[in-house]
């Protein structure tokens, strides 16, 4: 089990330098706001794999604040900060 | 018994995390926005549900197997309402390529679509 | 087209429609502390009451019933929808060359209920491979952006998927006047 887990856990964090490569190349704030939403869906998968390796249930309350703060971001940004973009193309 | 589940557990977990890659992949790769969110938040549902699943073959506890099922309920809840947003600001906010749309059925309706 | 309304009738719907809300509220909040003893969920039921009462939400009109075979069917289908697409999504992810062309599609759905608008909207943009992008409610009607898209064949393969869709979602929940409503708006239209 511990090898299928850091596997998981490489496949993870391949996953988390690509989606940082778009974070920052951008290039406007809605395409930010994708990669950041996919970030913390691996941030959460990852929390769940340490959950999982070390058969503990400690972090499982930060996995659903994740889930629930990740939506209120996105929502708020698509509110009222793309129109900062409106010049930009994407 | 004990050896099925550890084995369901360990292929739902190496699925969940292909798909999160593959996501990754498709959110660097895709040309414009809108297929970027494709194929970010989709893989990335069935990816995220996966991982919960072999987190909970794994601990296989009802206190934790129920706050997985919170994760996972409002995971499937909030995906499409903030992928709706983004989407919808980005089409309002001309964030998107024609250049890469085969037909384009809503630009010429926008001025009249409702606001509510 | 829904059922009527009358202004008389709302508050009535709304106290009715708060119970359904109220137990959700209560699991949740069971869910939320993993603790399911009688003096959490009552703590849970105040919550969810004070939540009700300072933050009443409109009416959502649900005058259908629940069909077990077609709620199966909705869900069973929209499992399979989620794995293949997502599959679909994958490969397109990772071919080498061209990155996939896709459409924005005008899609008139035939029931004129907002639940089962948002309904399908919601199952519809879960799916890989479509996404909801505006919403006209006035007549149900959707926009959606599909990726993978490469002719006028495609284009009507989707419109056609994402009434089916729909045509599930009225299955498992609608009631029998909505559904022969259903049924009408089908032979109206010839797709």
């Amino acid at each position: 089990m511990t090898v299928v887990i850091w596997v998981c856990a490489t496949l993870l964090a391949v996953a988390a330098v690509l989606v940082v490569v778009r974070l920052t190349t951008g290039p406007t704030m809605l395409n930010r706001m994708v990669a950041m939403d996919v970030l913390i869906a691996i941030v959460v998968a990852g929390l769940g794999l340490e959950a999982a390796l070390n058969q503990h249930a400690t972090t499982l309350p930060i996995l659903v604040v994740l889930s629930l703060v990740g939506f209120v971001g996105s929502v708020s940004v698509a509110r009222f900060a793309a129109r900062d973009d409106k010049g930009e193309r994407a | 018994m004990t050896t099925v589940v550890e084995i369901a557990s360990a292929v739902c977990l190496i699925a969940g995390s292909s798909l999160s890659l593959i996501a990754a992949i498709g959110l660097l790769r895709f040309p414009d926005l809108l297929s970027r969110m494709h194929a970010g938040t989709k893989p990335q549902v069935l990816g995220l549900l996966l991982i919960l699943v072999g987190v909970g073959l794994r601990l296989r506890d009802w206190t934790d197997l129920g706050m997985l099922l919170a994760v996972a309920m409002f995971q499937l809840l909030t995906a499409p309402v903030s992928a709706h947003m983004i989407g919808r600001a980005a089409y309002r906010h001309d964030a998107v390529r024609a250049d890469t749309l085969v037909v384009d059925e809503l630009t010429p309706t926008l001025d009249d679509v409702g606001k509510g | 087209m829904s059922s009527p309304e009358t202004p008389g009738a709302v508050p009535k719907r709304r106290r009715r429609l708060q119970w359904p809300i109220l137990v959700w509220l209560t699991v949740v909040w069971a869910l939320l502390w993993g603790d399911f003893s009688v003096a959490n969920i009552a703590a849970g039921l105040v919550v969810a009451l004070v939540v009700v009462v300072v933050f009443p939400l409109p009416p959502i009109v649900f005058g259908g019933k629940v069909r077990p075979v077609g709620l199966l069917r909705l869900i069973g289908r929209f499992v399979v929808d989620l794995i293949v697409a997502s599959g679909q999504v994958a490969r397109q992810a990772l071919s080498i060359g061209r990155p996939p062309m896709s459409a924005v599609i005008q899609v008139d759905l035939r029931s004129r209920s907002d639940l089962y608008l948002t309904l399908t909207a919601e199952l519809l943009s879960l799916v890989p491979g479509s996404l909801v992008v505006e919403v006209r409610r006035s007549t149900s009607t959707l926009f959606l952006h599909v990726l993978g898209v490469h002719d006028e064949a495609d284009v009507e393969r989707a419109r056609r998927d994402a009434l089916v869709q729909e045509e599930r979602v009225v299955r498992a929940l609608a009631s029998d006047e909505e559904l022969a409503a259903y049924r009408r708006a089908r032979e109206g239209d010839p797709r």
